[in-house]
């Protein structure tokens, strides 16, 4: 991230300072952050509300029921969680949200779920296999209906615009499947760097 | 009849998971109002927690965005993507897709307004904008709320998986639509 993070600035101001554009650079390090904050305090709220709803989930015995039926699935891609932890049943309620686009509650399950995974990692501030994984399988968007993106085509009166969910779930599962076994590939070559960031 | 059910599923999954886990708590006798707002107290300490990720993540690629560099390689890379029957102006949503997914929002409404309903164009980045989430924000946001700093492969599996999205929805549109 180190390097990731050196080229994405100095690489901005060298390419801004060719295209004449170095005042717009600095002005977005303004912009920038204040867009930051903005996201942060915005998630507040919702982060509050459905930080709550999962406690009650979690009290009630709901998350541990979600997680013993999709067992089958999670024992193999997160071989290194123990099976009753409640990781498994947020990362579940995760995977449901952003499958149904429900944006708002993803993100705050998903937090919730990788807090869950935090419990188990040894090394807390290097990721564990399993949170690269759930990271993986998050950021490859696996949505069942793209409903913004269908909206803007019902807007320009396209003929059929519901015709893009079969091409664009097919493209989804791809990526999905293909960051799952990525990651686990990358597990066996990316060893955590003093021997014990990995999972107990 | 797909779209139909998946419309009503859309608007009663939140509703419904909201009854259920109430209902569920109530039942297993879970002092409910005490529970919310015992767990509601760790939004506003994770919502803080997140910020300084955040900030990182999203000046870096506003300044990104500012400098142009987004167009520029755009341009070295038409003409490569032309052989694909990838039109030039799906070309920023390739690369910003990663970054930024209200960019890559704009930038799709942009075409599919200017290009109109029959252009390939608007196709090809329908399925593009609607198969993706954005990497660097969810990396940001996820690994930030737990502190993590090492990111490992993370990262890297990412923006690989984003890539297979990219040429899954070019040869598929290629071959669904032309």
């Amino acid at each position: 991230m180190n390097y990731i993070f050196y080229f994405l600035i100095v690489i901005s101001i060298i390419a801004g300072a060719i295209n004449g554009k170095l005042a717009d650079v600095v002005n977005a390090i303004l912009s920038g952050a204040e867009l930051s904050v903005k996201v942060a305090f915005s998630l507040i709220g919702i982060m509050a509300f459905w930080l709550g709803m999962m406690k009650i989930a979690k009290e009630c015995g709901l998350i541990e029921i979600i997680s013993k039926l999709i067992k089958p699935i999670t024992k193999r891609i997160f071989n290194e969680i123990p099976e009753d932890s409640p990781a498994i049943g947020d990362i579940a309620m995760s995977f449901t949200a952003n499958a149904f686009g429900l944006a708002n509650a993803a993100t705050p399950i998903g937090i919730k779920a990788m807090e869950e995974l935090q419990h188990h990692n040894k090394d807390k501030s290097s990721a564990s296999n399993s949170m690269c994984i759930f990271l993986a399988m998050s950021t490859a968007g696996f949505q069942l209906v793209p409903a913004t993106v269908i909206a803007v085509l019902i807007g320009i009166g396209y003929k059929n615009p519901t015709s893009i969910i079969a091409p664009t779930l097919l493209v989804t599962t791809i990526a999905f499947t293909c960051a799952i076994i990525m990651a686990k590939i990358f597990q066996k070559f990316w060893k955590p760097q003093d021997n014990n960031g990995g999972d107990s | 009849m797909f779209q139909g059910v998946m419309n009503f599923i859309s608007l009663w999954a939140l509703p419904a998971i909201i009854v259920l886990i109430l209902t569920m708590g109530l039942i297993k006798k879970v002092p409910i109002y005490e529970v919310f707002t015992d767990g509601a107290k760790e939004g506003f300490k994770v919502s803080i927690n997140i910020i300084p990720y955040l900030v990182a993540i999203i000046v870096a690629i506003s300044m990104l965005r500012a400098s142009g560099i987004i167009e520029l390689t755009g341009e070295l890379l038409a003409p490569v993507l032309f052989h694909f029957n990838v039109p030039a102006d799906i070309i920023p949503i390739m690369i910003v897709r990663s970054l930024s997914g209200s960019a890559a929002l704009g930038i799709f409404s942009d075409i599919a307004h200017n290009l109109g309903p029959d252009n390939y164009a608007t196709t090809l980045a329908a399925v593009m904008v609607g198969s993706s989430e954005t990497t660097f924000y969810v990396l940001a946001v996820y690994f930030g709320a737990v502190g993590i700093k090492k990111l490992r492969y993370a990262l890297l599996v990412g923006l690989l998986a984003d890539l297979i999205g990219i040429i899954a929805a070019v040869s598929i549109c290629n071959f669904m639509y032309i």
